[in-house]
């Protein structure tokens, strides 16, 4: 056979999905960002819905995630998508919303954005790329960083009395009544890819049901921020991060549905 | 047909001509002595008649960045605030200049600094024409004195937003958002639908719909080149509004040996101790600037001329007064009086004031 008769349209099972531009990543060999790009990028596609949707990119590495996926973008200060995508979803309801976050954006600098948009139920989706690091301005200490972990703002480890503790941000936003959806995934392996692309498109059809903000969070590796090869980000992750951080989903309902009708239209 | 008078606070004046002039979207966070505006708006519920969005935001970094998303998507959208509330949304205005965004920023300014007094001040005039936020920009600053200004300076701060794709920011002192007067509003203006907003806006960000190349709204350039260009882009634009877009207003000055320069609430009191001392013999003027930015630094160079000196009354410390005396250059004698803590000058008090300074 000759790779000319191998390489036909009837025999193609797997593409690079047109969602995604020709850019060449600038993400880290290792780097979980772009496995995610890819995944988005692919349900965008399948659900046919990349005229109809605009991502909100944050200030992290992921800064120019609108180079990698070709859809409307808005770049948000730091910290601020979720208010930014609020305002595109309230005055555009046919729209699709998604902001892509990493762990000091939207849930350090932008916690207060962050849950008052999944308290008001904003029809969104927030993607939460959680590797316990500051990848973009050099791998300092983040919210979500572990006890014990070495940043270079924490050289000796986190240090509970000095630095607090890892703030397990899902399971907050999973306990008020405006989300419907949180879910716990990561990119590390062929089986866990799968999953996260299917809980990627879960949330999107949440909003587009308008049942209230899904939020999905990926345990990922930043692995130049770790200071280790890909090979043994991955491992550490497994080791240290699943404990702590438990994949797997966190909430599936619809928002307000804690709530009775009498509780929810009640008048004082 | 006989035109519709009403009789309300500026706040409200600021509610009904959004709604009027085919507003998008408003998002704001309460504070005095601004609440009415976000408070009229929810009472009118334009939501259920024009399709405004109206809401409560968490925070005013929060609304300033919501007015962010509406303006990317080249919506008709807005946020209003007071002092301490426009201090916290000092990042976002930066962002929204850089990326070159129009929107109307209303701020009914209280005394400061700090939290201050929630009594009327002008102290924010730095704050908002020389900046407030990082980097280089410049923002359309319009300054009322009436109630009818207040209504009709929405309408004319969005215009003013969108020809030059900046923000506009309506700088009304306290005085003016509590006062009720006469007014007529504009008429009603219907908004844009999307098909209007995507050919007025066909950088806006409401999703490819049929396009071939995706829009990204970004203030980033992280290369140093691209970075300057940008700051040209954004000078070259400043300085066409400088050119076109002044605004003021006189009174007596044709004959005038002296001109009190004066804004918003101001300015009236100002033309009040213009009558005093007219009576006693002065010839004195008015001139109100009504853009603050860009200043009218031309007209005051052309009074220079004519005059013996200015007299520059503000509720501060003395921060416009540092534009006249600029304009001025040293040709001749400027004074300053100004009143703090929301204290409001009397005519007598600005004229004696005038006598001690200007006429020796
Ligand atoms: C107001 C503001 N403060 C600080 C910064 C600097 N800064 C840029 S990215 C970043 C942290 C990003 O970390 P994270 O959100 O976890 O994203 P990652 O790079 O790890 O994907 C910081 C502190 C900024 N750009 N703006
Ligand atoms: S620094 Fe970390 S998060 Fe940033 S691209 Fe590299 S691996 Fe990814
Ligand atoms: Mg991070």
């Amino acid at each position: 056979m000759t790779p000319e008769e191998i390489i036909k349209p009837e025999n193609l099972v797997y593409g690079r999905t047109k969602v995604l531009t020709d850019n060449i990543m600038h993400y880290c060999p290792g780097c979980s960002h772009g496995v995610i790009h890819k995944l988005i990028a692919e349900v965008i596609e399948e659900m046919g819905i990349q005229d109809t949707t605009v991502g909100v990119s944050p200030v992290g590495c992921s800064v120019f995630a609108y180079n990698y996926l070709d859809i409307d973008w808005q770049e948000a200060a730091h910290g601020r998508a979720c208010a930014v995508a609020t305002a595109i979803k309230r005055l555009n309801p046919e729209t699709n919303v998604f902001t892509y976050q990493g762990d000091g954006d939207m849930a350090a600098i932008g916690t207060a954005e962050t849950i008052h948009a999944c308290n008001r139920g904003e029809n969104i989706v927030i993607f939460f790329v959680n590797n316990a690091i500051y990848g973009m301005t050099g791998g300092q200490m983040a919210p979500t960083t572990l006890i014990g972990m070495k940043t270079v703002t924490c050289p000796y480890g986190r240090n509970t009395d000095l630095n607090g503790f890892p703030l397990v941000i899902s399971d907050i936003l999973a306990k008020l009544d405006g989300t419907c959806y949180v879910t716990r995934q990561s990119v590390h392996t062929n089986a866990a890819t799968i999953k996260a692309k299917k809980a990627i498109r879960k949330a999107f059809e949440n909003a587009q049901a308008k049942k209230g903000t899904s939020v999905v969070e990926f345990v990922s590796a930043c692995n130049t921020g770790w200071k280790k090869t890909p090979i043994e980000a991955n491992a550490w992750m497994e080791e240290h991060m699943f404990p702590k951080y438990p994949l797997g989903d966190i909430k599936d309902t619809v928002k307000g549905s804690q709530l009775s009708d009498e509780e929810k239209n009640a008048k004082y | 047909m006989a035109e519709e008078v009403k009789l309300m606070k500026g706040n409200e004046a600021i509610a009904h001509a959004a709604i009027r002039c085919g507003c998008d979207g408003y998002f704001g966070y309460p504070i005095t002595p601004q609440s009415e505006v976000m408070e009229t708006l929810m009472a009118q519920k334009p939501w259920e008649t024009t399709g405004m969005v109206v809401l409560q935001a968490e925070s005013e970094t929060s609304s300033i960045n919501m007015v962010y998303g509406g303006a990317a998507c080249g919506k008709k959208v807005m946020t209003s605030s007071s002092s301490p509330g426009v201090s916290l949304m000092q990042e976002g205005v930066s962002y929204i200049a850089c990326a070159e965004l129009p929107c109307l920023i209303v701020n009914v300014m209280r005394g400061g600094p700090g939290l201050g007094t929630i009594q009327p001040s002008q102290g924010d005039y730095f704050q908002t024409t020389k900046g407030g936020g990082h980097g280089d920009y410049r923002l359309i600053t319009l300054s009322p004195s009436t109630v009818q200004e207040m209504a009709d300076f929405v309408g004319l701060g969005f215009d003013l937003a969108f020809k030059y794709q900046t923000p506009s920011v309506l700088l009304a002192d306290g005085v003016i958002g509590q006062m009720m007067e006469k007014i007529v509003l504009p008429d009603f203006k219907p908004r844009r639908t999307d098909e209007e907003v995507r050919k007025e806006c066909p950088w806006g960000t409401m999703g490819k719909n049929g396009r071939k190349d995706r829009n990204v709204v970004t203030s980033l350039a992280l290369e140093s080149e691209v970075m300057q260009e940008t700051n040209n882009r954004l000078q070259a634009k400043y300085k066409a509004i400088e050119e076109n877009e002044v605004r003021f207003e006189e009174h007596n000055c044709e004959d005038a040996e002296y001109v009190f320069v004066a804004f918003g609430s101001v300015a009236r009191i100002c033309e009040s101790a213009m009558e005093i001392l007219r009576a006693e013999g002065h010839k004195v003027g008015v001139l109100r600037p009504i853009t603050l930015w860009p200043f009218p630094t031309k007209e005051i160079q052309r009074l220079t001329k004519q005059v013996k000196g200015f007299m520059d009354v503000e509720l501060n410390c003395g921060q416009m007064v540092e534009d006249v005396r600029l304009a001025v250059n040293g040709q001749v004698p400027v004074g300053f009086y100004g009143r703090q803590g929301g204290i409001i000058p009397t005519a007598e008090e600005i004229a004696e004031a005038f006598k001690a300074q200007m006429v020796k």
